[in-house]
């Protein structure tokens, strides 16, 4: 077991809450997807991995989540110890909604809670405060088909919330959505990382939602992925609109569309 | 609802009811003009009137039958589901006994039935016909579900440490739901077929009170009218069960699944 969710001293100790050492991922048909990939996220960072479709950044959140065994190296996660039950250190929100389509809102919300045996009474007010952070209170009992794609994606993150978790990994969870709501999505997620303290690893092939958001961008080579750039954002905070029009933050991403360059030059471009 | 579709709805309601009548009424008036005796084709008339004046024969096998049909289908519904739950928890398992329950679906249970009366009583092998052929649709339809389940769904209960009763009662068996019902719904139309089938060919034996025996019976005595009234009940009978399951069906599903859900959405 290389993987595991126990508090690892040595990375209580350098504050860091995930470290990825020399980790590759070599699927069953002998294609190496990823590495080998060393990475190293501080409790509380907001970090995205950004970079072209298909280069493994969607398979090194799977391995950090212990959803997928890395093929050789070591994934540590180390939870900052708010959330006792087990797998609750983690959240994870896919690219799309994954919500089961046969009940509510409210229950969508509960499964985490459900799974660890969370009496009714206990996670009844904690559904209602998840629902509330991303603004979904009055949805409770709507089923996920009555909902927007925005929407489906909030649930799936007051999902992912309702733990407590002090991780949270996100797969492209904004990716299917259009712009307006991405960019109201965006601010809602960095409000949130705000208040909660928690450690944000977001993968994305976008270079604006990247600046937007992150503190340090992780840029990623084609298959097998490798970290080949990784450049810190330096904004004032909070960030918001004044941000998004402003001269630095275009600079950050000409920088990083130049870093992505190399990805796309094997490519003829159509 | 705009008027246009309501009218469509009355059309779809209203055409087969008109080709029923119509049907109807031209096979009166041949059987009528024609003068055709009633041992060669019995008007609609007579066959409703032999219904009427043989209700306590007729209705007395229709409680044979559709009793049969039920046990049947409730072995075959319980017997495939289960079976299906036991091949999702054991590949060994499935691979042991799949090919056999396939043989069991493609052998015509007509072929099986006179074995099986040799060997059961009577009562039992009529309704082991009707499991046998109705178990199959939903062991097939079931497994289809329990291996329908959403790959992200999954890894997220695998995430939260779901353990494999909690994936069973919470993912796989929600997901395979509507397969589960589709197969139900088959099974239903299936059960009374295999009921049928076996009291035929127990009616060639012996004793027998089912439907299918009064048609058998009639046919040997020649009275027409009673076998057309006796192949009624069962037609009847058929779209009965079909409704009932396609309702429930409808009610299980219409909050969630696609197939329930009106145009609108």
């Amino acid at each position: 077991m290389t993987q595991t969710a126990l508090p690892e001293a040595g990375l209580d100790a350098a504050g860091l809450a995930v470290s990825l050492r020399e980790v590759t991922k070599i699927y069953d048909s002998g294609v190496t997807a990823l590495g080998p990939l060393d990475l190293r996220v501080r409790k509380g960072e907001f970090v995205s991995l950004l970079g072209p479709s298909g280069c493994g950044k969607s398979t090194a959140l799977r391995l950090m989540a212990g959803l997928a065994e890395p093929s050789a190296g070591h994934v540590q996660i180390s939870p900052h110890g708010r959330a006792s039950l087990p797998g609750q250190g983690i959240g994870f929100v896919f690219q799309e909604p994954t919500l089961m389509p046969w009940t509510s809102v409210r229950e969508n919300v509960r499964l985490p809670l459900k799974l660890a045996h969370v009496p009714l009474a206990e996670s009844e007010p904690r559904i209602t405060e998840a629902l509330r952070s991303v603004g979904l209170a009055e949805f409770a009992d709507s089923y996920p088909r009555q909902l927007s794609g925005g929407m489906k994606m909030r649930v799936s993150l007051a999902r992912a919330l309702v733990t407590n978790p002090d991780i949270l990994l996100m797969d492209e969870p904004f990716a299917a959505l259009d712009e307006i709501t991405r960019f109201r999505l965006n601010d809602d997620l960095l409000a949130l990382w705000r208040n909660l303290n928690k450690t944000v690893i977001f993968v994305t092939h976008s270079v604006f939602e990247s600046v937007y958001l992150s503190e340090r961008v992780i840029v990623m080579t084609e298959r097998p992925g490798r970290i080949s750039t990784e450049i810190a954002i330096e904004a004032p905070e909070p960030r918001g609109e004044q941000f998004r029009t402003s001269a630095a933050y275009g600079e950050y991403c000409r920088k990083l569309s130049a870093a992505l360059a190399p990805s796309y030059s094997g490519q003829a471009l159509l | 609802m705009v008027p246009a579709d309501r009218a469509f709805r009355a059309l779809r309601l209203l055409l087969p009811i008109v080709v029923a009548a119509g049907g109807t009424a031209g096979w009166e008036l041949i059987v009528r003009l024609d003068n055709i005796p009633p041992y060669v084709l019995p008007a609609p008339s007579a066959i409703f009137s032999t219904l009427f004046s043989d209700w306590d024969v007729l209705g007395q096998s229709l409680l044979t039958t559709l009793l049969t049909t039920l046990e049947g289908f409730i072995a075959a519904s319980a017997g495939g589901i289960l079976l299906a739950l036991i091949f999702n928890l054991s590949k060994l398992i499935e691979f042991s006994l799949l090919p056999y329950a396939v043989i069991l679906q493609v052998t015509p249970v007509i072929a099986i039935a006179p074995l099986l009366l040799i060997y059961l009583p009577q009562q039992t092998a009529v309704v082991v016909c009707a499991w046998i052929v109705g178990f199959f649709p939903v062991l097939s339809n079931t497994t289809l579900g329990l291996n329908s389940v959403d790959r992200n769904l999954a890894g997220l209960f695998r995430l939260y440490r779901a353990s494999r009763w909690q994936t069973l009662l919470f993912l796989k068996l929600p997901t395979a739901l509507p397969y589960i019902l589709g197969g139900l719904r088959i099974a239903g139309g299936l059960s009374l077929i295999g009921a049928v089938v076996a009291e035929i060919a127990a009616g060639t034996a012996g004793a027998g009170s089912g439907l299918a025996y009064r048609i058998a019976e009639s046919g040997y005595r020649l009275n027409i009218p009673r076998m057309f009234a006796a192949l009624l009940l069962l037609s009847v009978a058929g779209i009965v069960i079909y409704a009932v399951l396609a309702l429930v069906s409808h009610l299980v599903l219409r909050r969630w699944h696609e197939s329930a859900l009106g145009k609108e959405n």
